[in-house]
Parts: structure tokens; C-alpha cells; sequence
């Protein structure tokens, strides 16, 4: 309790003091230029970083190695030859991971959206009950999500495969999709929605020329995060394939498990650049996107 | 006609998690309680047999092994991404250092499993440079024990953890450090007891989204930590793919999901009196969860 009184006269006196600074400076500028005093945290950011980006560096590193084991022996661009001239599985897995990735999201998207209109502009008895239940999937771990589907697939006889792994890829992303969406149509206005009502505008029009439009931004980071999310599922898709549903993940652990090759590197070398590549220009995004 | 038209809008996600998963988890906990079939399946037949399975001082043993390490990696990361999201939340070019933490975590997540067999191996990247140092020196394995699955978890879910607590951090009003030591507290003070309290559901949300992950990991350990270091995870798979019991398989499935639901459900419903829900406040949170499956 003592500790809760003086709290709160810090905090009122923190207010008098921030009052002053900002008369003084300006709130926003003084914010900004303030001299960061804290050297320790920046040291462990650029440590933590180092830590980070340490394997993919050896991954780069090594693609570039002539010989197979790990000793450098020279540099070659061997491997990104049998990467892109000799490796039909490997493309066929890329090919797969990509349908998989699309079809996924799009199917996700389309029903989390819908889900996501209908539980932000109506209410109606089972509302709660769908958030709740679009909740707990992202909670669950992903094995047990993985077995459960492995189990219902295999009780309803249905054959292991592609399918199932998009089935199993778009269950994991419509709570995603949901959440997205229903949070940038909770930000937007609904007067506007009213508005359109007023002049005459039908249920379709409002649809399709207002709420959609609105929506747009959200539908599209959430439409992004599930085609990411997928083309990074491991744990399920591992449970789910069967014959013709290898995902570029699963070939990646395939690689691993029995005898690597150092192919691996140079996919992966790639694979890393092509992150850079993707996310280099929405870096400016990322701040909106993590400080929401 | 409004209460219809919100459940046609709906009606598409409520069958769909139904049938692929609502439907899927209630047929493992009725598999749990049946009896094994000889050949994998189950026997249409009430049974505790799993539940009694589970008490094998082996899966106990695993499942404290579970518990520890992921204590262990949640503690760690948390120590280590609390100042990270501090820096970066105080730094004047916040969109190159979050773009810095997004490259390794949206990075494939095999591929860094990989990359940490290729720095800790036999043949690998450290030990290279061991014999570079020390020609003949035999080889050290770093790789297949506790500590090493410790290691590469901490480095998987560092950005969950960062992310958020980056979030949260930047919300928090500098001015306040600044009050507390113009009120004679010490450096440590203010952060301990001004900063700290202030991003409470930053560090639960990291906690929550570093701990549950890491609980039910499963690639990981199998192919950082081998047999020694199964976690649950390995052995749910084994005992549905290898030893096909799967009733054990769907009971300590239940234990998992249940003992991580209860843990979400108390930390999140035990919330600051203003905050209504720990992931309604933080969105990002669930986000930065995204990226990483």
C-alpha cells in the first residue's frame, strides 16, 4: 500500500515535470531528440543482433564453399548451379508450398473477412462465442492442432495429400485473418456507414462501395500474413502431407534429417536474401505494423 | 433480418473451425479416454488406460524436462529482449533496427535450425574454427544436449518476445525516468519501479507468446536436442507415428492444450483494473506472433 501512494505521487509530480518539458521544448520534439542515456541496452540490441544474423551469415558463408564438408576449400558457385539446374524435387516442393501458400490465404482471407464484417457491424446471439472460438486456435500449440487434424483425416478416411495440407493451412490462418481485419474495421468510422444509409445506399452497395474499400488495408496485411505464415508452417504440414503434399519446408527437413547436401546453404542464402528483398521496402511499414 | 444477416456473414467461419476444429479436438479427448487398437486406432471401449500410461515415470520425466526448459528459455529471452525493445524503442531510427529483428525471425524457421546444426556440429562452424586454432584438437559436440535446444529456442522466439515488448515500450512516456531520478531514485530504481509496472501487459504478452510456443516445440528439440532432450512434443508424434498408440498420443495432447489454455486464460484474466483484455490492448502481440508459425 505504501508503495502504491508513493507511486502515484511520482507519477503526479512525473506529470508537473512533463508539463514543464514540453512547455519548454515542444512535446513531440523534445521526445524525439532527447539524447538516448542508455549505452547498455543499445550494447545488447547490437550483441542480441549479432546473435540473430550470426547463422544466416555461416549459411551465406558456406554456400560459397567449393567443397562439401564444412572446411573452406575455395570459393565456387557450385551449389547455386545444382540449385537451380539440379534440383527437380526441390523446385516441386517451391511450386507446392507456393499453391499451397495462395490457396490458403485466399480461402482464409474470403470466410475471416466475411466473419469479421458480420461480428463488427451486427450483433447477434452467437457473436461472442465466434470470437472466442476464432481465439483459441492461435493459442493452441501447433502439435496438437497438427495431431487432431491427422486423427480427423485419418477417421474420416480421407487420403493424405495436398489437400489436406491446405485444408490444415487455411484452418490455421482464418483466426488471423480474423483478427486483422475486424480490428482495422473496429478503427474505422461507422457514421460513414450511416451516412450511406441516409442516401439511399442498399445493404450490396454499402458492402461492396464502403465497408470493403475501408477494409481494404486490413484484408491485405491479413491476406500477406497468412501467405507468410504458411509458407513457414513446419509442424502441421509435417503431420498432414501424405504422397504429393511436400512443402518446401518439409524437403528443407527431409534435407536435414538424411544426409545434407550443401545445396541447402545456397537455397538458403537465397531464401535469405530474398527476405531482405521483401521486407527492405515495407521497413518504414514495420513500425506501424509492430506498434499498432 | 440484422440477426440473420451477421450470422450469414459468420456462418462460413463457424462451419469451417467446426468441422476442422472444434470437430478434430473433441475426437481427441474421446480418443483418450478408449481403449488402444492393436494396429494404431482406437477400440470402442471406455478406458483410463492412457491417463494411468501417463503417470510412466518416463513421460514424467519428460514432461518436467518440458516444463524446466521452457521456464528456462522463456526466462532467458525475456532478460534478453526486454532491453532490446527498450533500445529500440528509445532509438531515433526505430524502423531500421525493428527491420534488423524482422529479417532473421521471417527468415524459414528450418533454415535456422539448419544454420544452428551447421554452427554447433561436429563438422560445423565453431568446431572449424577449433581446429583452425589448435590443429589435430578432436572435435567438441556442442550440438544434441539441453542447453543447446535452450540456446537455438531462446534464438527462435527472441523476436516474439522483442516485438511486443517493443510496442509497449514505446507507448511509455520517457519523462517518467526522468521525474523518478529527479526524485532521488537510483537508475535501477526507475526502471524497476517506474518502467517496469508501465508495461506490464508488454512482458505478459512477450511471456505469453515465448512460453506457449516453446512448450509444445517440437522441432527443436528433435533436431537440436536428440532423444535425450525429447520435450513433449516428441513424444506425442512418437507415440502416434512410431509406437501408434493413440489414445496416450490424444492424452498427452489433452494435458498439453489444457495446461497452456488455463495458463493464457489465468495470466490474461488477470489484468490491470483499466485494461480490458491483454490481446484487445495489443493486437501487434498476436501479430508478431504471425510471423513466425
Amino acid at each position: 500500500m505504501v508503495s502504491t501512494t508513493h507511486h502515484g505521487r511520482m507519477r503526479r509530480l512525473a506529470m508537473l515535470w512533463r508539463i514543464r518539458r514540453i512547455l519548454r521544448k515542444g512535446g513531440k520534439a523534445a521526445r524525439k531528440f532527447m539524447p538516448v542515456r542508455s549505452p547498455a541496452s543499445n550494447l545488447i540490441y547490437w550483441a542480441v543482433i549479432g546473435f540473430l544474423f550470426l547463422p544466416l551469415f555461416v549459411l551465406v558463408f558456406y554456400s560459397f564453399n567449393a567443397g562439401r564438408q564444412a572446411q573452406w576449400q575455395g570459393f565456387s558457385l557450385v551449389w547455386y548451379q545444382r540449385l537451380v539446374m539440379d534440383s527437380p524435387e526441390l523446385w516441386r516442393a517451391f511450386t507446392n508450398s507456393i499453391m499451397i501458400a495462395g490457396g490458403s490465404a485466399l480461402m482464409a482471407t474470403a470466410i475471416g473477412t466475411l466473419a469479421a464484417i458480420g461480428t463488427t457491424r451486427y450483433s447477434f446471439r452467437l457473436r461472442s462465442t465466434v470470437a472466442t472460438l476464432s481465439f483459441i486456435p492461435m493459442i493452441l500449440p501447433e502439435i496438437v492442432v497438427g495431431v487432431s487434424l491427422l486423427v480427423f483425416f485419418a477417421g474420416i478416411s480421407l487420403k493424405l495429400g495436398l489437400f489436406t495440407v491446405w485444408i490444415a493451412h487455411t484452418t490455421f490462418n482464418i483466426p488471423y485473418v480474423y483478427l486483422l481485419v475486424s480490428a482495422r474495421l473496429e478503427e474505422s468510422d461507422p457514421s460513414i456507414i450511416e451516412a450511406a444509409k441516409d442516401l439511399g445506399a442498399n445493404e450490396m452497395q454499402i458492402l461492396f462501395r464502403i465497408i470493403l474499400p475501408m477494409a481494404l488495408p486490413g484484408i491485405l496485411s491479413a491476406f500477406l500474413t497468412a501467405v507468410t505464415l504458411s509458407l513457414e508452417d513446419f509442424v502441421i504440414t509435417f503431420f498432414v502431407t501424405g504422397p504429393g503434399g511436400t512443402t518446401l519446408p518439409l524437403y528443407i527437413y527431409s534435407m536435414i534429417r538424411f544426409g545434407v547436401s550443401p545445396v541447402i546453404n545456397a537455397l538458403s542464402a537465397v531464401m535469405v536474401a530474398g527476405t531482405v528483398l521483401l521486407v527492405y521496402p515495407a521497413r518504414n511499414f514495420l513500425k506501424v505494423f509492430a506498434a499498432r | 433480418m440484422k440477426q440473420r444477416a451477421g450470422f450469414l456473414y459468420t456462418l462460413p467461419q463457424i462451419l469451417w473451425l467446426l468441422v476442422f476444429f472444434l470437430a478434430p479436438l473433441c475426437i481427441i479427448i474421446a480418443y483418450s479416454f478408449l481403449k488402444k487398437g492393436l494396429y494404431g486406432g482406437v477400440e470402442p471401449q471406455f478406458s483410463l488406460e492412457a491417463y494411468q500410461a501417463m503417470a510412466n515415470p518416463s513421460i514424467l520425466m519428460v514432461a518436467w524436462r518440458t516444463l524446466r526448459i521452457s521456464v528456462i528459455a522463456t526466462i532467458l529471452t525475456i532478460l534478453i529482449a526486454l532491453p532490446c525493445g527498450y533500445s529500440i524503442a528509445r532509438s531515433s531510427n526505430q524502423a531500421i533496427r525493428l527491420f534488423l529483428v524482422i529479417v532473421p525471425f521471417w527468415t524459414n524457421f528450418l533454415v535456422r535450425i539448419y544454420a544452428w546444426i551447421a554452427i554447433l556440429g561436429n563438422e560445423g562452424f565453431i568446431n572449424d574454427i577449433i581446429r583452425w586454432v589448435a590443429p589435430g584438437s578432436a572435435g567438441i559436440q556442442f550440438l544434441y544436449n539441453q542447453w543447446a535446444v535452450v540456446l537455438v529456442l531462446v534464438y527462435m522466439y527472441l523476436p516474439y518476445a522483442i516485438l511486443p515488448l517493443f510496442s509497449t515500450i514505446d507507448k511509455f512516456d520517457f519523462t517518467l525516468l526522468d521525474a523518478a531520478r529527479d526524485l532521488g531514485a537510483t537508475r535501477f530504481q526507475s526502471y524497476t519501479r517506474v518502467l517496469l509496472p508501465n508495461i506490464r501487459s508488454g512482458l505478459v504478452t512477450a511471456g505469453l507468446f515465448t512460453f506457449v510456443p516453446i512448450f509444445g516445440a517440437y522441432a527443436v528439440p528433435l533436431l537440436i536436442g536428440g532423444k535425450d532432450s525429447y520435450m513433449l512434443g516428441n513424444i506425442i508424434a512418437d507415440q502416434l507415428t512410431k509406437t501408434r498408440n493413440w489414445p496416450l498420443a490424444s492424452a498427452i495432447s489433452m494435458t498439453v492444450t489444457l495446461s497452456t489454455t488455463i495458463l493464457v486464460f489465468l495470466v490474461a484474466l488477470r489484468k490491470p483494473k483499466e485494461q480490458k483484455w491483454v490481446f484487445d490492448a495489443d493486437p501487434s502481440a498476436a501479430m508478431s506472433a504471425a510471423g513466425g508459425r
